[in-house]
């Protein structure tokens, strides 16, 4: 078969927030850029995102800025942050939203005529800027119309709209190729005619989102399988902190079809109370001690702060979605959950029908016709769902380069460090645009300075064509489809949001058998537009990020952020000094532990001492110099 | 439970197909996409249908359901008559690839041509100021999910591919009206644009577009209409229309 053979300078694979900006980057510093979608484009899961983009305007609070945002989202992560993402992230954070703006992003506004923001989970002060409900839609849309005018003054420039930018609709990548130890170009496929095709590039930026496809109940599309995780560990990129998996609190439990859909945490952030089968705000009973003096412990206060915000401590319904979930999860064990297996969530009695609304248009459109519940009326039914990962692709934080590949840079979900051990609502927007932008400047740094693009050899290429024909060689295998929901049966069940060594060790003997069965997957039908097929494919992924979730997982013996482990139910500050990385070598994946880096003294100074005793050991903060008593 | 249901689902390609008629099981608060999977999990594991989020956001699953434009994801099971056989076929404008999955690239041509939004010069980051009241107009448009069930419904093109050619479709109607309703938006003559560039003229306002909008957005009356009233008022204006004989051409503004 003849191979649809193309040439660039960079080669973005993924089309949401990070990818779409990365892209921008490197066209504007004269590059030439494809985009890979793996669906049609301005479908990607950045569309979902529904609360809002975190960033210190201080449009809302004028005490918000940087250094406040930086302590939160260290505070959220539990410490296990890399400091430089999370410092860089809320300097840049406004200058991203700002620039969203124009580029023709209509915000919600403040009654000054500035960009409104909403409160959130484990934010200070109300940081999010919004649209309604459906924040992620307007980012995309935005996006990928700043991509439509960069290539219309293409268009005007050079007489092609599609010099410097393409995007390539409906194609799987499925190696990332590597020619003399440098990043050379991608192999994959066209959904359309299932005919291969082939990209040489000077850089390579993977911006291919999450992995919440390797669980059963989980707010993820399609599309998260691990995609970029799993080409950057088979290229020679590491994955660091696969254990921290976010269970975002409130999916939709009822009907079954639509379990593990997301509910906005903007509900919380409006005024809507938790309670259970007893009526009990039972937000109450499970505030931990490193929060005790941040959030209210009676009602009357929590439904004071909703009014004065100056004078009342928070409501615990806006503690960190780990806490939020976990404590859910505590409830329907202890069996006074909902009649499907959740708990309930209630704005009703808050807010009046009209606005929420409009504050929450599409979660009020998405009870009312997926699960006739009128939301203005009636309680949510709501339980965790696996909703994002804080763990992914070791980069250099200012560049977003990946670390043991030079070449090839990440950014967005697929990244990690930034989030630490669990990630705060609404600072994944900021974070796509942020690292999308820094990793387009990486790219075009690290092409500016590697002048020769690596030549591809015929062997690379034949070995990648092998690989994605393997699935249509085999004859008499087993169905994917039923691979794939036993192995998110075996994640949900071992590897979910409680742990425990004989389980994290079950996971791991079972994971071994899938990867023999998938050895043997067949498909049926052609390769034209072929679900089956891609699945097959899909299917090695989310095997091998399984893996590394599982064994990182049974390595860190404490819990913290989103992984909790029964066995060691409390934080351990010798752990915060460790950084679980993964490799693949041969067909097995390794897992070493490497020292977390120390935040410097100018950054630890912007924490009292008492705080930051709850998260270093006593060596370490002994020999902070900063930092108030 | 789960009661068995007769589906009829469209399979082929650009070389033509036919109906194929499974019997699968459907469970209490189903959709229709749930049935497509469940269908390409236990019987037809190459069924082309395209999804994402599953949550009507995304608009990807797209298809014409007994004959209507409608969001797989979006459409409930029990909203059909018990022992109805369900009839599910690819989208009619689009030119089909596989199964239920159309070749949807017409779309995003027709993205490319509409010019940008453009602030005003010495607008700087972080320095506008709008109202909401100014941007609730725009942001009604700005709802639009791209699932393309308005540019599938509209005759304009539904029956006549020769008019794809220049005629753009409610999607972009609303993408017009929206930057042209944008309280910053500096590019005069996007009306004007729209009738002459875009086919805005060959909307005979059936509202077909506005019934299939899964977002309910009034496509028709909060966009079309108001930006032919603008047109023809100044195409019929003697004043006006001598005035754009003499300066060339006059805004619409």
């Amino acid at each position: 078969m003849s191979i649809e053979r193309y040439s660039y300078d960079v080669v973005v694979i993924g089309a949401g927030g990070a990818g779409l900006r990365a892209a921008v980057e490197a066209r504007e510093a004269g590059f030439k850029v494809a985009i890979i979608c793996k669906s049609l484009f301005g479908k990607a899961h950045t569309v979902m995102a529904e609360g809002g983009i975190a960033a210190a305007m201080g449009n809302a609070n004028s005490s918000d800025n940087w250094q406040v945002h930086f302590r939160d989202t260290m505070r959220g992560g539990k410490f296990l942050n890399n400091w430089r993402m999370a410092e860089l992230h809320a300097k840049e954070s406004p200058e991203r939203v700002w620039e969203l703006e124009m580029w023709g992003a209509l915000f919600d506004r403040t009654k000054e005529g500035k960009i409104s923001q909403r409160n959130f989970g484990g934010h200070e002060y109300p940081r999010l800027a919004h649209v309604g409900d459906r924040t992620g839609l307007e980012l995309i849309r935005t996006m990928q119309q700043r991509i439509v005018a960069l290539q219309q003054q293409d268009g005007k420039n050079n007489g092609d709209m599609e010099s410097h930018i393409r995007v390539f609709a409906e194609v799987t990548i499925t190696d990332v190729l590597v020619e003399n130890g440098k990043a050379a170009g991608v192999y994959g496929y066209r959904r359309e005619d299932g005919s291969e095709i082939l990209f040489e590039a000077g850089a390579v930026v993977l911006a291919t989102g999450g992995i919440g496809k390797s669980f059963k109940v989980t707010s993820n599309s399609w599309e998260g399988t691990g995609d970029g995780h799993a080409l950057a560990l088979r290229a020679g990129g590491k994955l660091i902190d696969m254990e921290f998996v976010q269970f975002h609190p409130t999916g939709m439990v009822w009907p079954p079809s639509v379990r593990g859909i997301l509910v906005t945490e903007s509900v919380r952030g409006d005024g809507g109370v938790l309670t259970n089968s007893e009526g009990r705000r039972f937000m109450f009973d499970y505030i931990p001690e490193v929060f005790k003096d941040k959030y209210a412990d009676t009602e009357a206060e929590a439904d004071r702060w909703y009014k004065d915000q100056a004078n009342n401590r928070r409501p615990p319904e806006l503690l960190p979605r780990d806490e939020v979930a976990r404590a859910i999860n505590s409830e329907v064990k202890a069996g006074r959950g909902s009649p499907h297996g959740g708990v309930f969530l209630d704005v009703s009695k808050r807010l009046p029908a009209e606005e929420i609304k409009r504050r929450l248009p599409s979660m009020w459109h998405q009870f009312k016709e997926l699960a006739d519940v009128d939301i203005t009326e009636q309680p949510m039914e709501v339980g965790p769902t696996c909703h994002y990962v804080m763990g992914g692709v070791q980069v250099e934080p200012d560049t977003a380069a990946a670390v043991g590949l030079q070449g090839l840079f990440a950014a967005g979900e697929v990244a990690g460090g930034m989030h630490g051990s669990n990630r705060l609502g609404g600072n994944s927007l900021s974070d796509l645009l942020v690292f999308g932008r820094r990793a387009g400047m990486g790219a075009v740094a690290y092409l500016k300075g590697n002048a020769a693009k690596p030549t591809l050899s015929e062997g690379t290429i034949k070995r990648a064509q092998e690989r994605l024909n393997e699935p249509f060689t085999n004859t008499g295998g087993e169905n994917p489809y039923t691979i794939h929901q036993e192995l998110q049966q075996t994640t949900n069940d071992l590897v979910g949001i409680i742990r425990t060594k004989k389980e994290l060790e079950e996971s791991l003997e079972k994971l071994a058998k899938f990867r023999e069965r998938i050895k043997n997957v067949s498909v049926s039908g052609g390769r034209e537009f072929n679900p089956g097929f891609h699945l097959a494919l899909d299917l090695e992924n989310m095997l091998l990020v399984s893996e590394c979730m599982a064994r990182s997982a049974l390595i860190r013996e404490e819990s913290r952020g989103g992984h909790t482990r029964e066995d060691f139910p409390k934080m351990d500050s010798k752990w915060r000094q460790v950084n679980n990385v993964s490799s693949v070598e041969g067909a097995s994946v390794n897992c070493v532990q490497e020292r977390a880096k120390m935040l410097p003294d100018e950054l630890a100074g912007l924490f009292e001492k008492s705080e930051l005793a709850k998260y270093f050991t006593e060596d370490e903060l002994a020999g902070v110099k900063g930092g108030s008593n | 439970m789960a009661r068995p249901i007769k589906l009829r689902i469209w399979r082929g390609n650009k070389d033509g197909g036919d109906f194929h008629t499974v019997t699968v099981d459907a469970n209490e608060g189903e959709v229709v996409l749930d049935v497509i999977h469940r269908v390409q999990a236990t019987q037809l594991p190459d069924l082309a249908v395209r999804w994402n989020c599953k949550a009507g956001k995304c608009g990807s699953c797209s298809m014409e359901i007994n004959g209507k434009p409608r969001l797989a994801c979006m459409t409930r099971m029990n909203s059909f008559e018990e022992g109805e056989t369900i009839t599910v076929t690819p989208l009619r404008a689009f030119p089909v690839i596989r199964d239920l999955v159309t070749d949807v690239s017409f779309n995003y041509k027709k993205a490319m041509e509409i010019p940008a939004y453009a602030p005003p010069a010495n607008l700087k980051p972080g320095e506008a100021r709008m109202e909401q009241i100014d941007v609730e107009r725009s942001q009604e448009f700005r709802k639009c999910i791209e699932c393309f069930l308005c540019q599938d419904t509209c005759h304009v093109i539904r029956d006549h591919e020769e008019n794809k050619k220049s005629f753009a479709g409610p999607r972009f109607f609303i993408r017009i009206a929206e930057l042209d309703m944008h309280p910053l938006d500096t590019l005069r003559n996007r009306k004007q644009t729209a009738q002459e560039n875009h086919g805005l003229g060959m909307c005979n306002i059936t509202k077909c577009c506005t019934e299939v909008c899964p977002e309910h957005i009034r496509i028709t009356d909060n966009a079309i209409i108001p930006m032919k009233e603008r047109v023809v008022d100044v195409k019929y204006d003697p004043v006006r229309w001598l005035g754009s004989k003499i300066r060339k051409r006059e805004d619409i503004s």
